[in-house]
């Protein structure tokens, strides 16, 4: 019983750990804003897995269907919850912003969800690297479009989420961003596994192995990629509402090609088609560039050279194809990965 | 009611009529015929690029044909994907195998199945009670159809650790889990050697009688042919030039021409 739900009681109990220290405030601002991109890192790198590793596809814009996400939340919760200069004065009781709040960001989610159709009907008749093309375009097109969406801020960027965020604290207070950010990474881990361990899911992998053979064996491809893109970007967008509300400001330049980048080097580390991977890339990568902090601008000429020297030595990445419980078969007494 | 299902038991299988396939200048099929009963072995037979593969594919609706009509059990397929065209019935192996080979063997047949899986993304989410009984049901059925195959043991195991003539063992299975009533077999015997092939024979008579499917199979082995099939229809750039039994076939004088050539003398 006990060994059963033992991942469920681990992940309580670090989520009441982590509320307890983020209340007390026994973690420093710095550390604790670490340990919440930490925790969007994982979701985008686990979202962008199903695509480049699970399906095989390469897509490298996946920072534009974050902004998507990011400002469809943001803007939701300004509007509805704040005295805003453009929008003027709170449509809705900011007391209600603290039930509202998850919703906002699955709103976000759900418009970055639909932004992935940008990529995924290209991907019926196109795949490899003219997708990889394509995914690039949208990346451009998103980032454009905010660009020159004055109401939103253009390329100025937008703000005023932090009081969205205040007023939830008003009501009742906790520190409401771990714990939001904490919710929203296990879900997306936990919805990805799910997914991908169904036979259902499993089509991805049929997909990426032999399309063809996958058609012919009575695979909906097209149905199929279009749930997956619509899945990892809907995901990616989640990662994305959580990010902005986290730092409280976005501007289109912070999702540009560098951030699907760096997403792309977790993935990559981590190891193909490999959830436990994704996750595991995710903190290390995310801890690494924090260490890495004091060498500044150089930072970004260490962080590629270790791609470099990954790809040259370890190029399945630091699990490769595998899960943790293929690596330490006793986690299988306590968890089934796939 | 009963009067239907009379009707469908013997109307054909498959019906092809004056199918005509046009690559650009390259008329790979021209004005090609067949009627197949259900219950039915039939073998096709050609020179290398006489169109065998592309009268498959066009069946297993991975090309649309430039002309004429394919019906599967009384169905038109024009304009239908593959995967509707084995929702119908039809099921089909590779001239080079095309298992998922970094799939378990388990996990292959369970994909195979995906045609009839009645739930979708949200209930494999949710993991609700109808994904659960539908999930088990398929791994049962997996697992049953891997038994009658005697590949119980390599479930586990991933395809390209297996030896040559079991793949091609999986991948008919892999056809076969789809409960299809045509299955379509690209040279089952390409690279098997010769006790390989004496067991696929038997495997195919085997599978005949077990799985109440009709079998139309293309192959170079001529023995084998000769062995399995009650008819056999020979083509040749495209065009029919005969059909029978085996007997006929092996005396035809078109035949004969098309594989050796015409006398010089």
């Amino acid at each position: 019983m006990l060994r059963r739900y033992s991942i469920q009681l681990i992940l309580i109990a670090c989520g009441g750990l982590l509320t307890y220290v983020a209340y007390e405030e026994l973690l420093s601002l710095y550390t604790l804003s670490v340990l919440m991109f930490m925790g969007v890192n994982i979701i985008l790198s686990s979202s962008l897995n199903l695509v480049n590793g699970n399906m095989g596809e390469f897509s490298c814009g996946h920072a534009g269907f974050m902004c998507v996400g990011a400002y469809v939340s943001s803007v939701l919760g300004v509007w509805l919850f704040t005295k805003d200069k453009v929008f003027g004065v709170p449509l809705l009781d900011p007391e209600w912003a603290i039930y509202a709040f998850p919703f906002i960001i699955l709103v976000g989610g759900v418009a970055a969800a639909f932004a992935g159709l940008l990529v995924a009907i290209p991907s019926y008749k196109t795949r490899g690297d003219y997708l990889a093309i394509i995914t690039i375009a949208a990346n451009y097109i998103v980032i454009s479009a905010i660009e020159n969406l004055g109401v939103i801020g253009g390329s100025r960027g937008f703000m005023g989420m932090k009081q969205v965020i205040s007023a939830m604290e008003d009501v009742v207070y906790l520190p409401w961003m771990p714990i939001w950010v904490f919710v929203f990474t296990i879900f997306c881990v936990w919805a990805i596994r799910r997914y991908v361990s169904s036979t259902f899911g499993k089509g991805v992998n049929a997909i990426c192995q032999d399309e063809v053979a996958a058609e012919i064996m009575s695979v909906n491809t097209n149905k199929i990629k279009t749930v997956t893109f619509m899945v990892s970007s809907g995901l990616a967008g989640i990662g994305g509402g959580l990010f902005a509300y986290i730092i409280g400001y976005v501007n289109p330049g912070s999702f540009n090609i560098l951030k699907s980048t760096e997403v792309m080097v977790m993935v990559y580390l981590g190891g193909m088609a490999s959830l436990s991977g994704s996750v595991l890339s995710a903190i290390l990568f995310t801890l690494l560039l924090e260490a890495l902090r004091p060498l500044q601008i150089i930072k970004w000429i260490v962080v590629p050279l270790l791609l470099i020297i990954v790809m040259q030595f370890r190029p399945e990445g630091i699990m490769g194809n595998r899960e943790l419980s293929d690596i330490f078969p006793w986690l299988k007494r306590f968890y089934r990965f796939k | 009611m009963t009067e239907t299902v009379k009707n469908r038991e013997s109307a054909p299988v498959l019906e092809i009529r004056n199918l005509t396939q046009q690559f650009g200048g390259l008329r790979a099929v021209s004005d090609f015929n067949v009627c197949m009963k259900p219950g039915g072995l039939i073998g096709l037979i050609g020179p290398n690029g006489a169109g065998k593969t592309t009268v498959f594919n066009l069946v297993s609706g991975f090309y649309q044909p430039t002309s004429g009509a394919i019906l599967v059990n009384g169905v038109d397929t024009a304009g239908m994907k593959p995967h509707q065209v084995t929702g119908l019935g039809v099921a089909r192996t590779f001239q080079n195998i095309r298992l998922w080979n970094d799939m378990s063997v388990l996990d292959n047949i369970r994909v195979a199945q995906h045609g009839k899986l009645q739930y979708g993304f949200f209930h494999a989410i949710a993991r609700s009670a109808h994904y659960q009984t539908r999930e088990s049901q398929i791994e049962q059925e997996a697992r049953e159809l891997l038994e009658v195959f005697d590949l119980q043991d390599f479930a586990d195991e991933y395809p390209k650790n297996l030896a040559y003539g079991t793949q091609r063992k999986l991948e008919i299975a892999r056809a076969l889990s789809s409960k299809p009533s045509l299955l379509l077999l690209d040279e089952p015997a390409a690279g098997l050697n010769s006790s390989d092939i004496r067991e696929l024979i038997r495997l195919v008579r085997w599978i005949h009688g077990h799985f109440d499917v009709t079998i139309w199979m293309i192959e170079h082995h001529m023995d084998v042919m000769m062995e399995l099939c009650t008819h056999i229809k020979v083509i040749d750039f495209g065009e029919t030039i005969a059909e029978g039994i085996p007997e006929e076939i092996r005396n035809h004088p078109a035949v004969i021409t098309a594989y050796l050539g015409d006398e010089i003398i």
